[in-house]
C-alpha cells in the first residue's frame, strides 16, 4: 500500500512540479501515438469504407488479413519492423531504426487494421438503401461518402478510441524499434518498464498513472462526443 | 403541348443472370402522373431507379430532355430529378436538417433554405416537428419528412417507389390525400411505383404495367384498366373474369363468343373461329332473380358456389355451366336479394362491359 501511495505522491510531484523529463516523455508519447493514430485513420478509414461498400477480387482475403491484424501482437510487429529497418535490413539505408519515425511505423501497423476493421463494421451497419436515397436527392459521389461518414460517426469514434488506445499502451514494439533512448525515443510505456526494472517503483507508478490519466482523458472526451448523440433506451421494468 | 422530359429506349438491366428489365421503352411528359404497377419482382423498382439515374442500364438509353444521361453530366441531370423510397431513411439529425439536405447538397444558402422549406413543412403537416430528432418519428412522419426533402427541391420529375405501402392504413390514407392535393396544385411531373391498383387508379393519369421484367402495356389509365391488351395485363389490373372462348359469329362491331356451354355477346371486330379471352370486371356483373329482357344484355344462368362478404361489396362466385363468373354485388343489394350459396341466379352484364382480347396476343 505504502508503495502505491508513494507512487501517487511522486506522480503529483512530477506532474505539478513540471518535471521537464516527464513532460517531454508524455509529450513524445502523445506525438508518436497521436501521429500513428492519425495516419491509421487516413489509411484505415478509406480501406474500411471500400471493404464495406465494394465487392472486388481479393476482398475476402483482405478482410481476413484485417481481422487477423486487429489482434496482432505488438512484439511481432516490433520484430518485423526491426528486421526491415535494421542497418543491414532491406530498408536499413533509411536509418530509421531507434527513431520516433520507426515507432510511428510500428504503431501504424498495429492501429491501422483496428481502424480499418472497425470502420468496415460501422459502414456495414448502415442501411445500404441509405446511399440510394441520398443519391436520389442529388448527392454527388464525394458528398455521399461524406454523409455516410457523418452517419457512421459514432462507431467511427469508437474506431479512433480503439486505435489510439491500442498504440498508446503498447510497449513491445516501441521498445524494440525505438530502443528507449533517453530524450529521443523514451515514451511513457518504455520508461515505466525501465524504471520498474531498476526498482524505482515510485517513478514507475507515477509514469503509469500519467499514462492512465492521459488515456482516460482522451477517451473521456471522445466518449462524451459519442454518447451525447446516442438515443436513450427506455427504462426496462 | 406536353414536352417529353424523360425518355427510356430499349433499357435492359441484369441482376446477375436474371433479367430484371427487358428492353423497356417509355416517355414521361410534363404534367404526367405515371403509375407503374405489377406484382413483386416485375422490375418496377429497377425501372424507377433507371429513370432516376440511380442505376445504369446494361443496355439502352436514358435521355433527360433529349440529353443522354450517360455522358459526364449525370450529376447535373440527376439533380433535376428527385426520388422518394418506400422506407424513409433519414440521417441522424433533426427533421429540419433532413428536409433541408437536398438543398444543402446543391450549395443553397441558409436564408434561401429557410424561405423554401417552411411552406413545405407546413404543407405536409410536419412544421411542428422541425426541431425533433428524425429518429423519434413515426413511420408516417418520417415519410412526410422524406417527401418534403424531395418536394422542396422542386424537381422536374418526382419519382416515388411505393411511397405509401409501408404505412399503417390511417397514415397511408391521410398521406395519399395530401399527396393527391399537392400533385393537383403543383402539377408536378410524377412517376410512381405501386403494387396497389387502387392507388394507381386514384393517382395516375397514365399507367404502365410490368411483369417479369417486361413493360407489357403503357397508356392512359382508362385504356390500361378497361382495355388491357393481354391477359396478363388484365389479371394485373384486376379483371378477375377472364374467360377463354372462341368467336362463334361476327357481325360488324359485335361478336358472339362461345365459352364452354354458354354464349357471351361483346363488342369487337374479330373473325369467326378466333380464339379469344373475354374480360369482364366483377363490378360490371349484377345478379338478378328475374329473367330480364334487353337485347344488349348478356344473361347467364348460374349457381352460387361461394359468397365472400366485404365491407362495401360481397364477392360472389357463380358456376355458369362450365366456367366460373365472379360478381361484386353491393352489400345492400346482396341483402335485398337474400343471396346464399346454392341459389340459382342470373348474372347480367352489358355487351360493352366485355373486353375481348385475342388469345395469341399474350406472351
Amino acid at each position: 500500500m505504502e508503495l502505491i501511495w508513494q507512487g501517487i505522491v511522486k506522480a503529483i510531484e512530477l506532474v505539478f512540479g513540471f518535471d521537464a523529463e516527464v513532460w517531454a516523455i508524455t509529450w513524445l508519447s502523445l506525438k508518436i501515438s497521436g501521429g500513428a493514430t492519425l495516419i491509421s485513420l487516413l489509411l484505415g478509414v478509406p480501406l474500411g469504407i471500400a471493404l464495406a461498400l465494394r465487392r472486388f477480387r481479393g476482398r475476402d482475403l483482405t478482410v481476413a488479413l484485417i481481422n487477423t491484424g486487429m489482434g496482432l501482437p505488438p512484439v511481432v510487429v516490433g520484430l518485423f519492423v526491426s528486421i526491415f529497418l535494421w542497418r543491414s535490413g532491406p530498408l536499413g539505408f533509411m536509418e530509421l531504426i531507434y527513431s520516433p519515425t520507426a515507432m510511428v511505423i510500428a504503431q501504424v501497423i498495429i492501429a491501422f487494421p483496428i481502424v480499418a476493421g472497425l470502420t468496415m463494421a460501422s459502414f456495414q451497419a448502415l442501411d445500404p438503401k441509405l446511399a440510394l436515397q441520398l443519391l436520389g436527392i442529388g448527392a454527388s459521389k464525394p458528398q455521399l461518402l461524406w454523409l455516410l461518414c457523418k452517419e457512421a460517426r459514432l462507431p467511427l469514434l469508437a474506431a479512433v478510441m480503439a486505435g489510439f488506445g491500442g498504440v498508446i499502451s503498447e510497449v513491445g514494439a516501441s521498445m524494440m524499434v525505438g530502443g528507449n533512448i533517453r530524450g529521443q525515443t523514451r515514451v511513457l510505456t518504455t520508461a515505466t518498464v525501465l524504471e520498474t526494472g531498476k526498482g524505482n517503483f515510485d517513478i514507475a507508478i507515477a509514469l503509469g498513472l500519467i499514462l492512465l490519466a492521459l488515456t482516460f482523458a482522451i477517451n473521456f472526451i471522445l466518449t462524451r462526443i459519442q454518447q451525447r448523440e446516442q438515443l436513450r433506451w427506455p427504462k426496462l421494468s | 403541348m406536353a414536352e417529353t422530359l424523360l425518355t427510356l429506349r430499349d433499357v435492359t438491366v441484369y441482376h446477375g443472370e436474371h433479367v430484371a428489365l427487358q428492353r423497356a421503352s417509355l416517355e414521361v411528359y410534363t404534367g404526367d402522373v405515371l403509375a407503374l404497377i405489377g406484382p413483386n419482382g416485375a422490375g418496377k423498382s429497377t425501372l424507377l431507379r433507371v429513370m432516376g439515374m440511380l442505376q445504369r442500364p446494361d443496355n439502352g438509353e436514358v435521355l433527360f430532355r433529349g440529353q443522354n444521361a450517360l455522358n459526364g453530366n449525370q450529376l447535373e441531370l440527376r439533380r433535376r430529378i428527385a426520388t422518394v423510397f418506400q422506407e424513409p431513411l433519414l440521417l441522424n439529425a433533426t427533421v429540419y436538417q433532413n428536409a433541408a439536405l437536398g438543398l444543402k447538397l446543391r450549395g443553397i444558402g441558409q436564408v434561401e433554405i429557410d424561405r423554401r422549406l417552411g411552406p413545405w413543412l407546413e404543407r405536409l403537416g410536419i412544421g411542428h416537428l422541425a426541431a425533433r430528432s428524425a429518429r423519434t418519428l413515426s413511420g408516417g412522419e418520417a415519410q412526410r419528412t422524406s417527401l418534403v426533402r424531395a418536394l422542396v427541391l422542386e424537381p422536374e420529375v418526382l419519382l416515388l417507389d411505393e411511397p405509401f405501402s409501408a404505412l399503417d392504413p390511417g397514415s397511408r390514407e391521410a398521406l395519399l390525400r395530401d399527396f393527391q392535393g399537392i400533385v393537383k396544385e403543383t402539377g408536378i411531373t410524377t412517376a410512381f411505383v405501386t403494387h396497389d391498383r387502387h392507388e394507381a387508379f386514384a393517382l395516375g393519369n397514365r399507367v404502365g404495367v410490368l411483369n417479369q421484367g417486361y413493360l407489357l402495356q403503357l397508356g392512359s389509365r382508362e385504356n390500361v384498366f378497361l382495355r388491357p391488351q393481354t391477359e396478363s395485363v388484365a389479371e394485373i389490373v384486376g379483371i378477375e373474369n377472364r374467360l377463354p372462348g372462341v368467336v362463334e359469329t361476327a357481325d360488324g362491331d359485335y361478336v358472339t363468343i362461345k365459352i364452354s356451354d354458354g354464349r357471351v355477346h361483346a363488342q369487337g371486330r374479330f373473325s369467326a373461329g378466333t380464339k379469344v379471352v373475354a374480360c369482364i370486371r366483377p363490378e360490371e356483373v349484377s345478379l338478378s332473380l328475374a329473367h330480364c329482357e334487353a337485347n344488349d344484355l348478356n344473361r347467364l344462368k348460374g349457381k352460387i358456389i361461394a359468397v365472400s362478404p366485404g365491407m362495401t361489396h360481397h364477392r360472389i362466385s357463380l358456376d355458369c355451366r362450365g366456367f366460373n363468373l365472379i360478381a361484386l354485388v353491393d352489400r345492400k343489394e346482396s341483402f335485398n336479394l337474400n343471396i346464399s350459396e346454392g341459389d340459382e341466379m342470373t348474372a347480367v352484364f352489358s355487351s360493352t362491359a366485355v373486353h375481348v382480347i385475342d388469345d395469341k396476343k399474350d406472351r
